[in-house]
């Protein structure tokens, strides 16, 4: 943790960890302790009186049919982001670690779009998928299917989801390939002369090396998931169509901002950083495990 | 060497251009879009070939913006987004880089509090805390301001850890060495210690760009007025008003413009974007 010889001085530490603190007093403990204490506290309607109420705020939000909703609906988009955009990603990082001529050409080419923002991805997708204009819409409806995502809440999600997996490919890719990479090519060989085929080698041998990788990449998915789809959800749907693409983190933004219901949106918030601790505490156990398999 | 049959190559050549068509594919259109009339996207009749209104489109989403929902021309919006992303870039390296100078080369009171204290951030994004945070700046009187953007946002975790993770395998002599020939601190962390981290510097600061360029969240809720737009909170805009008054053509040179410097850096320094990726998600 530290070094054995270290410079003595009273004050320069102090000067230099100053700036970080103050940064991080200022505007991450005092607003998450705020959130706290407001989730305690109920305004009147004219904001003229606060009273403490316990946990009332909690009571409210969890009695509300919306929030379950939102709840449930954050988990499956978790995890439908997360299978789609792993497994996408996985196959092709399986295909370009083979010793194939391009190589390089093909990982350049498959990891700009980590670089997109989630707006962004929004925006591209709404064109492409657009009821009366976009260019996929019109073939969907070529063959068939009635595709209205401002109407319907189920093809909303579907497009989120869509939207949200693509964009998080080039990063599980380049996770994968790096994975892969680090399995030496001698396990390979040795399944091979036992005769397995290249699909058994794959789900006995790489599967099971790589599952430190799909463990680490499948928390992080989630925690994508959660918070940086909002840009995703505020620029193609906006939450609706009647709030069919809400996650938490959206509820938490509508709530304080257009219902004013800042205990309740504080609420939220706490119950999101009890998952955010949760989150991020099982990834820092397997970091530590991810060094010795 | 496993065998690889010619037709698993070929299989394998197949897939990965597939993948590369499904990636690219949205932005390819986003391209068309911006070079097409406004009029032929919108009755739905837009062509996969790019159109001849390049150089039109572009001139006008940079130096005019929309006629209608934001106002503001496309290249403001493009300054605000580069004022912040590399105040946060910059921000975010210089006092990670000296607390975790501070943490690793000096023994003081609350030291390890102090570490902690920076750590457990990492647990508080600024989604969880949207707007206690947003009642702070405003208190502070920053709203719509670059200081505004970029402070609240500025403190990093990640940077410090893995400033902290570099020290430690520094070699001691270097510091017994400068000792020996009388450097202080500051000029041991500065003749030093400074240059040993270039790369690590270098890494982390695309990285920290990209984040940083592509901030949404933390913009859409203290930016009001409309010259301190960024793209990411512009773009939004445009697409707010009733559908039939989007003007598509410049909405998809936005998002082009949007993606272009972060996908430039990205391809440009990928060695070290990937390197900076790894690192710091370690």
């Amino acid at each position: 943790m530290q070094k054995q010889s270290v410079f003595q001085s009273k004050l320069l530490p102090y000067a230099l960890v100053a700036p970080q603190l103050a940064i991080v007093l200022i505007f991450f403990y005092w607003p998450a302790a705020q959130a706290v204490v407001q989730s305690f506290l109920l305004q009147d309607a004219f904001g003229l009186s606060t009273s403490f109420v316990w946990f009332e705020n909690y009571q409210d939000i969890l009695s509300q049919p919306d929030y379950w909703a939102a709840v449930v609906r954050t988990f499956v988009f978790s995890f439908a982001i997360a299978f789609s955009s792993l497994s996408s990603a996985l196959l092709l990082a399986v295909m370009a670690d083979k010793p194939l001529r391009g190589g390089t050409l093909y990982r350049t080419l498959l990891i700009w779009p980590y670089a997109v923002a989630p707006p962004v991805v929004g925006v591209l997708w709404v064109f492409m998928l657009h009821p009366s204009l976009g260019i996929l819409a019109r073939g969907l409806r070529g063959m068939g299917i009635d595709w209205n995502p401002l109407l319907d809440g189920n093809q909303a999600a579907l497009l989120i989801i869509l939207a949200a997996a693509w964009k998080q490919i080039s990063y599980n890719f380049l996770f994968f390939l790096a994975g892969l990479q680090s399995i030496p090519k001698s396990v390979f060989e040795a399944a091979a002369i036992d005769g397995a085929r290249p699909m058994r080698r794959f789900w006995t041998v790489t599967f099971p090396l790589l599952s430190p990788t799909i463990f680490f990449l499948l928390v992080i998915n989630i925690v994508y998931a959660f918070f940086d789809t909002f840009g995703i959800i505020d620029t193609m749907t906006r939450g609706g169509p009647a709030k069919a693409t809400e996650t938490m983190v959206y509820k938490v933004y509508v709530d304080g901002l257009l219902g004013g219901n800042l205990g309740g949106s504080a609420a939220q918030s706490v119950i999101l950083m009890i998952i955010v601790v949760g989150l991020t505490a099982i990834q820092f156990r397997f970091v530590e495990r991810k060094v010795t398999y | 060497m496993v065998e690889e049959e010619g037709i698993q190559r070929y299989v394998a050549h197949a897939i990965l251009w597939i993948g590369i068509a499904i990636v690219a594919f949205p932005v390819y259109l986003a391209i068309v879009a911006s070079t097409q009339e406004n009029a032929v996207i919108a009755n739905g009749q837009m062509s996969l070939l790019p159109g001849g209104h390049f150089l039109q489109t572009y001139y006008q989403t940079i130096f005019v913006g929309t006629s209608g929902s934001t106002r503001e021309p496309v290249g403001t919006m493009l300054l605000n987004s580069l004022v912040m992303a590399l105040l946060i870039a910059f921000g975010k390296i210089a006092i990670s880089i000296i607390s975790a100078y501070a943490i690793v080369y000096f023994r003081f009171p609350f030291r390890m509090a102090m570490f902690w204290m920076i750590f457990i951030t990492l647990m508080l994004p600024v989604e969880v805390r949207i707007y206690p945070t947003y009642k702070i700046v405003a208190d502070l009187r920053l709203l719509d301001s670059y200081a505004g953007l970029a402070l609240p946002l500025i403190a990093s975790a990640t940077a410090t850890l893995l400033f902290r993770q570099f020290f430690m395998t520094v070699p001691e002599e270097l510091l017994e060495a400068s000792r020996i020939d009388g450097a202080g601190p500051l000029r041991f962390f500065w003749d030093t210690l400074l240059p040993l981290s270039r790369t690590n510097m270098a890494a982390l600061f695309v990285i920290l760009f990209i984040l940083g360029w592509n901030q949404y969240l933390w913009p859409l809720l203290i930016t009001t007025r409309d010259d301190m737009q960024t793209i990411q909170i512009g773009i939004r805009k445009m697409i707010t008003t009733t559908d039939a008054l989007t003007e598509w053509p410049v909405v998809m040179a936005t998002a082009v413009l949007a993606m272009l410097p972060p996908v430039l850096v990205v391809v440009v320094m990928q060695k070290l974007f990937v390197r900076g990726l790894v690192e710091t998600e370690k």
